[in-house]
């Protein structure tokens, strides 16, 4: 299957990246490619496979449910563009 | 400093390093004060993207200071290292080579990185990489493109590729800019670096080496591991690094082997596989020799050899360009402007506009294009037609390894289908790019133990590389494999300073 200008539009949407008409256009033929290219994994006979959720076998691991950590807001926002008043500021949200 | 240059201490692997301040040969500032120079001076290769030669002074200090106290000496002690940043390092700039991360601090350290600080080793500075570890070549990172201290034989003075994505590491390490470094490897990140550059490297077993700190690529396949010049100074690192961590849900709770104390290059009893299928037809007629040596040379060691069948070997590197960016894009969601890294606000703009400006001005190409293809195979109604059917083929690809395993102790093929290339050869085409991994994806998707060592220099004078691919777990026999081959090849050419 290969993909549109809008189907790159609608994915670009959908990650949160905003592209312009003029980069869409490039991503067309580089993501059919690489697109077309995997593609070939579709002649795998995976009959009876399970995919794969662990490389190696491993158990999930429980641990008392106690805090271990916390206390650190401003270490938590040292990092941030903008913080104020020991919160992250965003601009307005409006829906 | 008694009979000791500069020079001549920068020249010393980890091992001699360590032995030579133990003995009281030279002191720990010497050496860092060695390779802090070295830093200094190799601008051109941009290999660093912060130097933190006080940090490097520091733990030298403290080192010398230790010593002289009679305090007992951590592992590492005396050594400078350089950090590939992709660790997080308390107070020190991390940024993944990437723009969205510039002037991120963390107020935190990395497991592995901690550890290694833990031990005695010093920092040199933080090393550049492709962005976010993606890409083969390190052409990706918003830093600029690391350099290869190797050139072509002829008077050829192209610019070389180190590989990536640890090529500020193996560029780094080839030039005497530090004797041992720190790599991750998603797909090859540190084999395909240290193959081109002549230098060795370690990928452990998946869950070795904690990924708490790390910024995250693909989590099930991000693995962190040592390189440096030697077989014996990558068991020395791994030691360090590897270990049981509990803020890691994936760390392995197993006791870290003595991966060093153990090093044997007798490996009369072991039996190594040749997969037929790493030897396409077209594969590089040199690349082919180098290989065929390595194998007479683990036979002198005292191996057997056989041939073995890993069938699904051709849908590794499809599984994998599907595996690895779906879960970038969902391990890069997070980068959206709020808690850090950069932002990116138009006058006017929503939140929403905010993410996507963010997001668009922050990411390089590479890393768009990763996570949108990402972001497609794991959209409604493609999921199980690409990121299912991909994890359904990698469990293949394991099965063909257990099998594999059954009749042979580890695996010895090319690092990579090529020697290193001339930046920008090959990034006109993302494809071309992506098949220079065709060797190391598998024991990535597979989450096996898989080193490079250097296998000889082509005919234009550039480094190979071998891999050799363990059992689960089994590092003891990759790194003793290495040993061997590392003992027989003799390589010790290195790049002509030019920088």
């Amino acid at each position: 299957m290969s993909i549109d200008l809008q189907t790159v539009k609608k994915i670009a949407s959908l990650s949160r990246i905003s592209v312009s008409d003029a980069e869409a256009e490039a991503m067309v033929p580089e993501l059919n490619n690489i697109l077309g290219w995997v593609e070939q994994l579709g002649e795998v006979d995976v009959t009876g496979v399970e995919p794969m959720t662990a490389v190696i076998p491993n158990h999930q691991r429980l641990r008392d449910d106690v805090v271990t950590d916390g206390n650190v807001r401003d270490k938590v926002l040292a990092n941030a563009p903008q913080a104020e008043h020991g919160f992250f500021a965003v601009p307005k949200v409006i829906e | 400093m008694t009979g000791w240059k500069m020079t001549e201490l920068t020249d010393l692997t980890v091992a001699e390093i360590r032995d030579g301040f133990r003995a009281g040969d030279f002191s720990a500032r010497d050496v860092a004060e060695g390779f802090n120079a070295n830093v200094a001076a190799a601008k051109a290769l941009n290999a660093f993207i912060v130097e933190t030669p006080d940090k490097a002074l520091e733990a030298a200090d403290a080192a010398d200071k230790a010593k002289a106290a009679g305090v007992p000496l951590g592992p590492l002690a005396g050594v400078p290292i350089g950090m590939k940043d992709l660790f997080c390092t308390q107070g020190v700039q991390t940024t993944a080579a990437s723009h969205m991360l510039e002037g991120f601090v963390p107020t935190y350290e990395s497991t592995v990185s901690g550890k290694l600080w833990a031990a005695g080793a010093g920092m040199l500075g933080k090393l550049n990489l492709d962005q976010f570890a993606m890409g083969s070549s390190n052409e990706t990172s918003y830093f600029g493109n690391v350099i290869s201290p190797w050139k072509r034989g002829g008077g050829d003075n192209a610019a070389l590729a180190p590989g990536g994505s640890s090529g500020g590491s193996s560029s780094a390490i080839a030039a005497r800019l530090c004797p041992a470094a720190t790599g991750t490897d998603t797909g090859g990140s540190i084999r395909q670096p240290a193959a081109f550059t002549g230098i060795s490297g370690i990928k452990p077993t998946y869950g070795r080496c904690s990924r708490w700190g790390i910024v995250a690529f693909a989590s099930s396949l991000d693995q962190a591991g040592p390189m440096a010049r030697t077989v014996r100074d990558n068991a020395i690192l791994l030691e360090v690094m590897a270990g049981f961590d509990s803020k890691d849900s994936t760390s392995l709770d197993l006791p870290v082997p003595q991966w060093e104390a153990s090093l044997s290059s007798d490996l009369r009893g072991k039996t190594v596989g040749i997969p037929k299928e790493y030897r396409p037809d077209g594969l590089n007629a040199e690349i082919s020799a180098m290989w065929d040596r390595g194998v007479a040379w683990l036979k002198d060691a005292g191996a057997d050899v056989v041939e073995v069948s890993l069938p699904h070997t051709k849908y590794a590197l499809p599984a994998y360009y599907i595996i690895a960016p779906a879960e970038a894009s969902s391990n890069l969601a997070r980068y959206d402007g709020v808690r850090y890294g950069q932002r990116d606000l138009p006058d006017g703009a929503g939140l929403q506009d905010m993410y996507a400006a963010t997001r668009a001005a922050g990411f390089g190409p590479e890393v768009k294009r990763r996570i949108m293809i990402g972001t497609y195979v794991l959209s409604a109604g493609f999921y199980d037609a690409y990121y299912t059917q991909a994890q359904k083929v990698r469990a293949l690809i394991a099965r063909d390894f257990e099998l594999a395993f059954e009749q042979c102790d580890l695996l010895l093929t090319p690092t990579a289908p090529s020697a290193s290339f001339a930046l920008g050869e090959k990034q006109a085409d993302p494809l071309a790019m992506y098949l220079n991994d065709v060797f190391t994806v598998p024991a990535s998707l597979a989450g096996l133990p898989a080193m490079s060592v250097p296998g000889g220099l082509d005919a234009g004078g550039l480094p190979l590389g071998l891999q050799i691919i363990g059992n689960a777990l089994d590092e003891q026999t990759v790194l003793n494999a290495g040993l061997a081959l590392e003992e027989r090849a003799g390589f010790t050419a290195r790049a002509d300073k030019w920088w």
